[in-house]
């Protein structure tokens, strides 16, 4: 019969509680939401830095990772990757030529990261094909092609079927110029990466500097499911135990080539549980007046209910329920909308086009898809109800204390 | 034999600067199966005699035997569960659960005191009947008049089978008509079950049914006489 008191206390002041519902309903949403938004961020961000920029796992010369010089190859490259396809888990690797140039036009000059990859290969292990807004991506076809983003199309005032004129070290060490033919133009959502990244095919770039095909200083590994990072990275250090030992090569995963991220998505989760701890602590401020209201409403009844026998411990449990009901009402409520919203949301995309240009500027897209992990949702709703109880204890005591024989004397 | 046994009760109240003497020096024996009215002007000490017969309140000195256990030397705990099984009230407000039936508020105790739930049902339809308001069983306090609430009231008040019931004024909120039907009710029961019935009261249609009258005025008994035939 307590639990039937405290849920049909809950309805006798329906505007109070209906206040108190909604503002634990509209707390649950804003951080649900707003977790769902940051989440939604990161994800794209990380997604498209290993879909069109890292990839999962890359492997390198570490003088090269220390130089970046061309000349600290990785060695046995063919063998290398043989190994690394035989991993179930990996879906491509491409082993491609990075080395740093300066890109020409006629009008202007920038300093680029030049890439020499196989067209074939590196379609497995990155999409940028994908994101070609203009021509085509490379193929074996076109004499000599090269694809730029569009920013760096823009800056050095360059269009389709235009020359691009690179300037790099060769294998001697001589500084060599070498023109490429632009037959793709490609956008991705970090406009720093478009700035400053050229595709050639690897065979033209080996051909202009000098050093075999067959050869490469960096091997990029695409993974069927990128929740299996760990998993490969392990496979790969215990496969190329030798070769790591006796500093040969190194395998990095995305996080550590791009430490930025992995602080991002910790910054990020830090932000959504500083967001739901102030969305609490207003909550618990509502629900401890609340509660207090009702107690100093009842104080006759209370008393009542304790003149006629019911002690301590029960009239304690009735305040505790009537909280309990009134936190998992209200989060029941916000986490229903919430779901709505966040499914909504994580189909269709929030849009944020107002304000693309700086979003892309820092890497990201201006449309984010909003994802919130099943244990925010449940943490929200056990902090929420544990912060209503916690709430209530204050209220609970204060009832407690009433001396019954006082309470009759209001009653009279 | 008493069932109540109150010797050189007093009771002053430190709650403003000049302490309030409520109660000075009250001896009062109450026998099994009395009805009894404690009358006196207002601010004579009723209500706080009331309070401390029924051990809603601990007197500041003297003793107070129920059944030769002294209320003194218990604890809260304790009084409060000593209340639960020996002792029931009717306020002159009523005072039901406002959200209980009549007969959730009527098993109510009896819930406290761990009766089964069929049982308790059962009691509590046969002491709705009893004071005539057992088709009102479903009903709501707020759907009830105030007769009917103090009907239920009392039947709560004869759920825990209580060795006696402290009334303070139940019939202050109540027109004629509705206080001659609780007063039969409760004459009613005093008759059938030996009930013990202790009313603290101004109403002279109480004082005409009880069996005695305790007079009080200045915290102190100034009267006692016992009606022998009603």
């Amino acid at each position: 019969m307590l639990t039937a008191i405290a849920w049909r206390n809950l309805w006798r002041n329906k505007l109070r509680s209906t206040v108190i519902f909604t503002s634990i309903a509209v707390g649950i949403i804003g951080a649900v939401v707003s977790d769902g938004f940051m989440s939604g961020m990161t994800d794209q961000r990380v997604n498209s830095a290993i879909a069109n920029e890292v990839s999962d796992i890359q492997v390198h010369n570490p003088s090269f990772l220390l130089n970046g010089e061309i000349q600290y190859q990785i060695p046995h490259a063919g063998h290398t990757m043989r190994k690394i396809e035989s991993i179930p888990q990996v879906k491509g690797v491409s082993l491609r030529m990075r080395i740093q140039a300066m890109a020409a036009s006629a009008n202007a000059g920038a300093g680029i990261t030049l890439y020499g990859v196989n067209p074939a290969a590196e379609r497995k292990v990155s999409d940028l094909y994908k994101h070609i807004i203009q021509g085509k991506y490379l193929s074996s076809k076109d004499k000599i092609p090269a694809i730029l983003g569009q920013k760096l199309a823009h800056k050095l005032n360059l269009d389709l079927g235009d020359k691009l004129i690179v300037t790099v070290t060769d294998s001697t060490g001589t500084i060599t110029s070498g023109a490429f033919q632009i037959t793709g133009i490609y956008k991705t959502a970090n406009d720093r990466f478009d700035e400053a990244n050229v595709f050639v095919r690897k065979k033209d770039l080996s051909a202009l500097i000098g050093y075999p095909v067959k050869s490469g200083d960096e091997i990029a590994i695409r993974l069927k499911a990128n929740r299996q990072t760990p998993v490969v990275m392990k496979k790969l250090q215990h496969i190329f135990q030798k070769e790591i030992n006796s500093k040969q090569i190194v395998i990095q995963s995305w996080d550590q080539i791009q430490p930025l991220l992995k602080s991002m998505i910790a910054m990020m989760n830090y932000f959504s549980y500083i967001f739901l701890v102030i969305i609490l602590a207003a909550l618990a401020f509502a629900i401890i007046n609340t509660m207090l209201m009702a107690v100093m409403e009842r104080t006759r009844e209370i008393g009542m209910l304790m003149a006629l026998g019911m002690n301590k411990r029960k009239i304690f449990s009735l305040i505790m329920l009537e909280t309990i009901f009134l936190s998992v009402v209200g989060a029941v409520l916000g986490l229903i909308i919430s779901i709505f919203i966040i499914n909504h949301y994580a189909t269709y995309g929030f849009e944020l086009s107002s304000v693309a240009r700086g979003l892309n500027y820092i890497g990201y897209s201006s449309r984010i898809f909003f994802r919130v992990n099943t244990n925010f949702y449940i943490t929200s709703i056990i902090l929420v109800v544990v912060v209503a109880v916690m709430s209530s204890i204050s209220p609970a005591l204060k009832a407690l204390k009433l001396q019954p024989a006082t309470a009759i004397r209001d009653i009279q | 034999m008493s069932i109540i046994e109150a010797t050189g009760i007093y009771k002053t109240y430190q709650e403003t600067k000049v302490p309030v003497n409520a109660l000075n020096g009250v001896d009062l024996k109450i026998e099994e199966g009395e009805f009894t009215a404690i009358v006196g002007p207002s601010g004579s000490g009723k209500t706080t005699l009331l309070n401390i017969l029924g051990g809603l309140d601990l007197p500041t000195k003297g003793d107070i035997l129920i059944e030769n256990t002294n209320l003194k030397t218990l604890g809260s705990r304790q009084l409060i569960d000593f209340r639960l099984h020996n002792i029931g009230f009717v306020f002159q407000a009523y005072n039901l659960i406002p959200v209980l039936t009549a007969k959730e508020n009527t098993e109510f105790i009896m819930e406290l005191q761990k009766i089964p739930k069929k049982e308790r049902s059962k009691k509590a339809m046969e002491l709705l009947e009893a004071v005539g308001i057992a088709d009102k069983a479903d009903h709501k306090p707020g759907q009830l008049s105030g007769g009917q609430q103090q009907r239920v009231a009392v039947a709560r008040a004869l759920a825990s089978k209580p060795r006696f019931i402290i009334a303070d004024e139940p019939t202050a909120n109540l027109d004629s008509r509705s206080t001659n039907e609780l007063l039969e009710i409760m004459a009613e029961m005093n008759r059938k079950y030996h009930s013990t019935f202790i009313f603290a009261t101004h109403d002279q249609r109480v004082m005409d049914k009880a069996h005695r009258i305790v007079t009080i005025d200045d915290g102190k008994i100034i009267g006692d006489e016992t009606f022998e035939g009603r």
